[in-house]
C-alpha cells in the first residue's frame, strides 16, 4: 500500500514536470518563420542563386578560367571568354567572361563552382525564388548574375561605347 | 409583448436556439484555438494564412466540410452509418440543456441535472461504436472496440469523482450544486480542507478520456488506425463528430466548472468587496486589453484587408468589454462570463494535456483506470465523507 501512494506521487510529480516543461516551450519565441508574408531568416552561408562580384574598382572578378564549368557536377555553367584590351578592361585580369550563363534547371546549388573559383568571382547570394512556369526564364546570363557596380568606384574602362558593346 | 418575455420557455427556447446556432462556431474556434495552443507547444505559428492570425479558419474549414463529397463505402450499413454520427451530436448538445450558463440562463433546473448529462455523455459513445461498427472496416471496428471498452472503465471512476463532489453538495440540480456553493461561499475545489482537489483530478482525466481525448485517444489513434472510428467519414458526417467531439469537451468542462469551480460564481463569492474589482474591473480589462493588444499586431501584417479584418475583431473585443462597465447589464451577463471563462481555462488544461502527453498503450489505459482512477476515486468518497461529517 505505501508503495502504491508513493508511485501515485511519483506519477503526479512527473505529470507536473511534463507540464512544466510544455509549458516552458510556450513561452519561448517560435522558430518557424511566417515566411510569404514576412521575410526568411537566412544564415550567411545559405546557398541561393549565384552572385558574379565585383572587385573594389567595379571591375569584374571573373578571369574566365573555366574552373567552376570545370566543377560543376551538373554541368550548368556556360563560359564564353574573351581578352581584356587597353580600350576594353571589363575584369582584373587577362581575360574576362563575354557570356555567363547558369543554367537553373540543372544546377544543384552544391557550392562547388564557389569552392573552385581562385578570385572569389563567383559566391552564392541569398534569392531563392525562381521558380518559373517558364523553363527558358531559368537560364540566367550575366545581366542577371552580376552585381552592380559599387558606388564611388571608377572603372578603367577607357571607351565607354566597347563596354557597352560587350 | 410582455407575456412573451414572462412566458417560462421564452428563456429556454432563446438559449437552445443560441446553442444549437452559435456553438458550431463557438467550436470552430475552440478548435481555431487548440491548434494555435499546440502550436505554442511546439514552438510553431498554427494557421496564420486566412484571416488574421488565422481568424477566419473555422469559417474556411466549416465551408472545406460543407463543400467535400460524402461517401459512404458500398459495403456499409447504410442506415446505422447515416444515424450514428446524428447519435453522437445530438446527445452531445442535449447534454447542454442543463448546463447553468449563468443564474438565468440555462434551459432547464431539473432536479437530476448531472445525471442527464452523465446519461447523455455516455450514449454518445453509442455513436462512436455504431459508427465504427457501420463502416465495415478494420480500423473503425477497431477503435470503436477501443471506444467500448475505453467508456466502461472510465465511466466508473467519472461517477466516483462526480459522488464526492455531489456528496458535498447534497443536490443533483445543477443550478442547486452552484447555489450551495454560494452559500458556502467557497468553491468546492477547496471545500474538506482542499481535499476536493483529489475527485476534481480524478474526474479531469476521467473526462479526458471520456471524450477521447490525447493522451487517451485510442479510438481515433491516427497513428495507429488511421483515424479511429471516423475513418470511413467524410465530410458533413464527420463533420458532426467533430461537432459533438467539442461538445462534449465543452460539457465536461462545464461539469467540472458548475461541481468543482463554482459554476458561474465570481472566485471569493462572499468577499463584497471583491465585487467591483472582479466583476466589473476584470472583466472589462481583459476584453478591451485584449482588443488594444489586436492593435500591436496591426502594423506587422501587410495585407490591407487582414488589417481591417483584425481592427473589426479588435473593436468587437472592446466592445464586448463595455456592457461589463454598465451596472444593471453587468449584473445580467457576469454570471455567463465566469462560467465560460472557468470553462476556457479547463478546456485550456485539457489542450495542454494534449500537446504535452504521449497516447498511452492500451494496458497502460486500462491499469490507470481501473487500478488508479477506481481506487482513488472510491477512497475520496470515504475520505471526503468522512471530513465531511467531522466539519459537520
Amino acid at each position: 500500500m505505501p508503495t502504491r501512494i508513493t508511485e501515485i506521487i511519483e506519477a503526479a510529480a512527473a505529470v507536473a514536470k511534463g507540464m512544466s516543461v510544455t509549458f516552458k516551450e510556450l513561452m519561448s519565441p517560435t522558430v518557424t518563420e511566417n515566411y510569404p508574408d514576412e521575410p526568411p531568416k537566412f544564415e550567411e552561408r545559405y546557398r541561393g542563386v549565384h552572385v558574379l562580384q565585383r572587385d573594389e574598382n567595379g571591375l569584374e572578378k571573373c578571369v574566365a578560367c573555366f574552373l567552376c564549368a570545370a566543377a560543376c557536377p551538373s554541368n550548368c555553367i556556360y563560359i564564353e571568354a574573351a581578352e581584356n584590351t587597353a580600350t576594353a578592361r571589363i575584369s582584373g585580369g587577362e581575360r574576362y567572361a563575354h557570356a555567363y550563363n547558369i543554367d537553373y534547371t540543372r544546377c544543384i546549388f552544391c557550392g562547388y563552382c564557389v569552392e573552385a573559383c581562385p578570385t572569389d568571382a563567383i559566391t552564392h547570394g541569398h534569392d531563392f525564388e525562381i521558380a518559373s512556369f517558364n523553363t527558358s526564364t531559368l537560364i540566367y546570363r550575366k545581366d542577371r548574375l552580376l552585381t552592380p557596380v559599387p558606388p564611388g568606384a571608377k572603372p578603367p574602362v577607357i571607351a565607354a561605347e566597347a563596354a557597352a558593346s560587350h | 409583448m410582455q407575456t412573451v418575455f414572462d412566458h417560462p420557455l421564452f428563456i429556454p427556447l432563446c438559449v437552445t436556439l443560441a446553442v444549437i446556432a452559435i456553438f458550431p462556431l463557438l467550436a470552430g474556434y475552440i478548435v481555431l484555438v487548440e491548434r494555435k495552443v499546440l502550436a505554442d507547444f511546439q514552438v510553431r505559428l498554427g494557421p496564420m494564412r486566412v484571416g488574421p492570425h488565422g481568424l477566419l479558419q473555422p469559417l474556411a474549414d466549416a465551408l472545406k466540410l460543407l463543400l467535400k463529397e460524402d461517401i459512404v463505402p458500398t459495403d456499409a450499413d447504410q442506415a446505422i452509418f447515416w444515424f450514428a454520427p446524428v447519435i453522437s451530436t445530438f446527445t452531445a448538445l442535449t447534454a447542454f440543456s442543463v448546463l447553468p450558463l449563468s443564474d438565468w440562463l440555462f434551459v432547464a433546473d431539473v432536479n437530476v441535472g448531472i445525471l442527464v448529462i452523465m446519461a447523455m455523455s455516455s450514449v454518445g459513445i453509442l455513436g462512436i461504436i455504431l459508427g465504427g461498427w457501420a463502416s465495415n472496416s478494420h480500423y473503425p471496428l477497431l477503435g470503436a472496440l477501443r471506444s467500448a471498452a475505453q467508456l466502461v472503465s472510465y465511466e466508473v471512476a467519472l461517477s466516483f469523482a462526480l459522488l464526492s463532489g455531489l456528496m458535498v453538495a447534497g443536490t443533483l440540480s445543477m443550478q442547486g450544486i452552484v447555489k450551495a456553493q454560494a452559500e458556502r461561499g467557497v468553491w468546492f475545489v477547496f471545500e474538506n480542507f482542499g481535499l476536493m482537489i483529489v475527485p476534481f483530478v480524478v474526474y479531469i482525466i476521467a473526462a479526458t478520456a471520456e471524450t477521447n481525448r490525447a493522451p487517451f485517444d485510442l479510438p481515433e489513434a491516427e497513428s495507429e488506425l488511421v483515424a479511429g472510428f471516423h475513418t470511413e467519414y467524410s465530410g458533413f458526417r464527420w463533420a458532426l463528430y467533430f461537432l459533438a467531439e467539442y461538445a462534449n469537451i465543452f460539457v465536461v468542462s462545464g461539469v467540472a466548472v458548475t461541481l468543482f469551480w463554482g459554476g458561474w460564481l465570481r472566485p471569493f463569492p462572499n468577499v463584497a468587496w471583491l465585487q467591483v474589482p472582479l466583476n466589473m474591473v476584470f472583466p472589462a480589462l481583459l476584453f478591451i486589453g485584449s482588443g488594444a493588444s489586436c492593435f500591436l499586431l496591426l502594423k506587422r501584417l501587410k495585407d490591407p484587408i487582414q488589417q481591417r479584418v483584425l481592427v473589426g475583431a479588435a473593436l468587437l473585443l472592446m466592445l464586448v468589454g463595455l456592457p461589463f462597465l454598465i451596472g444593471p447589464v453587468n449584473a445580467r451577463i457576469i454570471g455567463l462570463f465566469w462560467f465560460m471563462f472557468k470553462v476556457g481555462c479547463i478546456v485550456y488544461l485539457m489542450i495542454w494535456f494534449r500537446g504535452t502527453f504521449p497516447r498511452f498503450r492500451y494496458d497502460q489505459l486500462m491499469n490507470i483506470g481501473w487500478k488508479y482512477m477506481i481506487p482513488i476515486g472510491m477512497g475520496s468518497i470515504v475520505v471526503n465523507g468522512i471530513v465531511g461529517i467531522a466539519k459537520g
